[in-house]
């Protein structure tokens, strides 16, 4: 059935060269755990994009229910999480994936660092993965205020206090990141809702898609 | 060994299509479980509303009876206000009908028009409804008032939620 599916397709569009190129390819012995058990390390990059794929899926989903707004963000989230079936999961989901995501990306960085990977002519996927690393953090910094709670609103005002210190353009930069000179409120949970759920995704698939491309194109490093 | 040999290319696929199926099922099972509860809630049995109007007030003549209630919606809850037109009939029955007209759903009015005396009259397109709520021949509403199930509770006047006939 899938087959017959398939050849109908690939008779017209010829779809085979287009997954073939991106999977079929050789996984050389010096990363194949079977081989050498400690080749486990080259799993890190895999397993921070499966966690934000995770962190993707569970957050569409969660905004099915959230609502960036002051009074009703809090209340949705309590909602959606103890009113709603799995919400608790879901909710966990996108929480402890958010750390998850964190460590195994610093894992993945330590391996690159250690093994020297990141040198000629990787140079450039390595700045790449610094820049995913910012956006990163810089999700789970805007994420971190969303809930609405106590927690979140006094991170948040830290956070603001940091901008704000940058030599210059501290105070701009506050009140853009905050959109009010000195209040934390109804316009700064809509901006970092909307940094969150759109422009550092926009920002991360697209370094994401030039990290891969440059893999497959160099290639993965050699042995040490 | 039997006649059709599982090749190892056959037995991989096989094997990781289901565990990487078995894994994906389990990740998006409780996202789409999720995304789907509000068709699934269980809705409780529908509450009857408490109003003001005492029973033994009531007359054969429809009275308009305005009601309010706390609506639950998801985390928001607020004062909704709905209207019934309640009168009793000849055997001393409460009849209490849903205001909304069945063509287009704006709201009746009793004795809304003086050329017909005794209808529920819509304004919007003349719409006519007897007074037990059956829709006139050859005005636009389709079918009858939605009529409200009722209760008396203390005297009181309780509806429940409106139904088509």
């Amino acid at each position: 059935m899938f087959n017959k599916i398939y050849d109908w397709v690939d008779e017209r569009l010829d779809i085979t060269p287009i997954w073939r190129d991106i999977a079929d390819h050789e996984v050389p012995e010096h990363v194949n755990p079977a081989h050498h058990f400690s080749a486990f390390v080259y799993c890190f990059g895999g397993l921070t994009f499966f966690v934000t794929v995770i962190q993707i899926l569970s957050g569409m989903f969660l905004t099915m229910y959230y609502v960036p707004d002051i009074k009703n963000a809090w209340e949705s989230v309590y909602y959606l999480q103890n009113h709603v079936a799995f919400g608790q999961i879901v909710r966990g989901m996108h929480h402890w994936g958010a750390s998850l995501v964190i460590v195994m990306m610093f894992l993945h960085t330590l391996r690159v660092f250690f093994q020297g990977a990141y040198k000629k002519p990787r140079e450039l996927n390595w700045l790449v993965g610094v820049g995913i690393f910012f956006v990163m953090l810089a999700l789970g910094l805007t994420g971190y205020l969303l809930p609405w709670d106590m927690k979140a609103l006094f991170a948040t005002k830290v956070t603001i206090q940091i901008v704000e210190s940058t030599p210059f353009i501290g105070e701009m930069l506050k009140t853009l990141i905050a959109g009010d000179a000195s209040i934390v409120g109804a316009q700064t949970i809509t901006r970092f809702f909307a940094i969150h759920v759109f422009f550092l995704p926009a920002v991360l698939f697209g370094l994401m898609a030039a990290h891969f491309i440059m893999i497959r194109k160099q290639g993965i490093s050699g042995p040490l | 060994m039997s006649k059709n040999r599982v090749t190892r290319r056959q037995f991989l696929n096989y094997t990781l299509t289901g565990v990487g199926g078995f894994m994906a099922a389990g990740m998006l099972l409780p996202m789409v479980r999720f995304g789907v509860d509000p068709v699934l809630q269980q809705k409780g049995d529908s509450d009857f509303i408490a109003t003001n109007q005492k029973i033994s007030d009531l007359t054969t003549e429809p009275t308009r009876v305005d009601y309010s209630f706390e609506q639950q919606d998801g985390w928001y809850s607020s004062e909704e206000t709905g209207t019934a037109w309640v009168y009793k009939d000849e055997n001393d029955k409460v009849v209490a009908l849903s205001p909304v007209c069945k063509h287009l759903g704006c709201t009746v009015n009793w004795n809304g028009d003086k050329a017909n005396e005794n209808h529920f009259y819509c304004p919007c397109h003349g719409g006519l409804y007897t007074k037990d709520g059956t829709n006139v021949p050859g005005t636009p509403p389709i079918a009858a008032l939605d009529v409200f199930p009722t209760k008396e509770v203390d005297g009181f006047l309780h509806l429940g939620k409106a139904e088509p006939r």
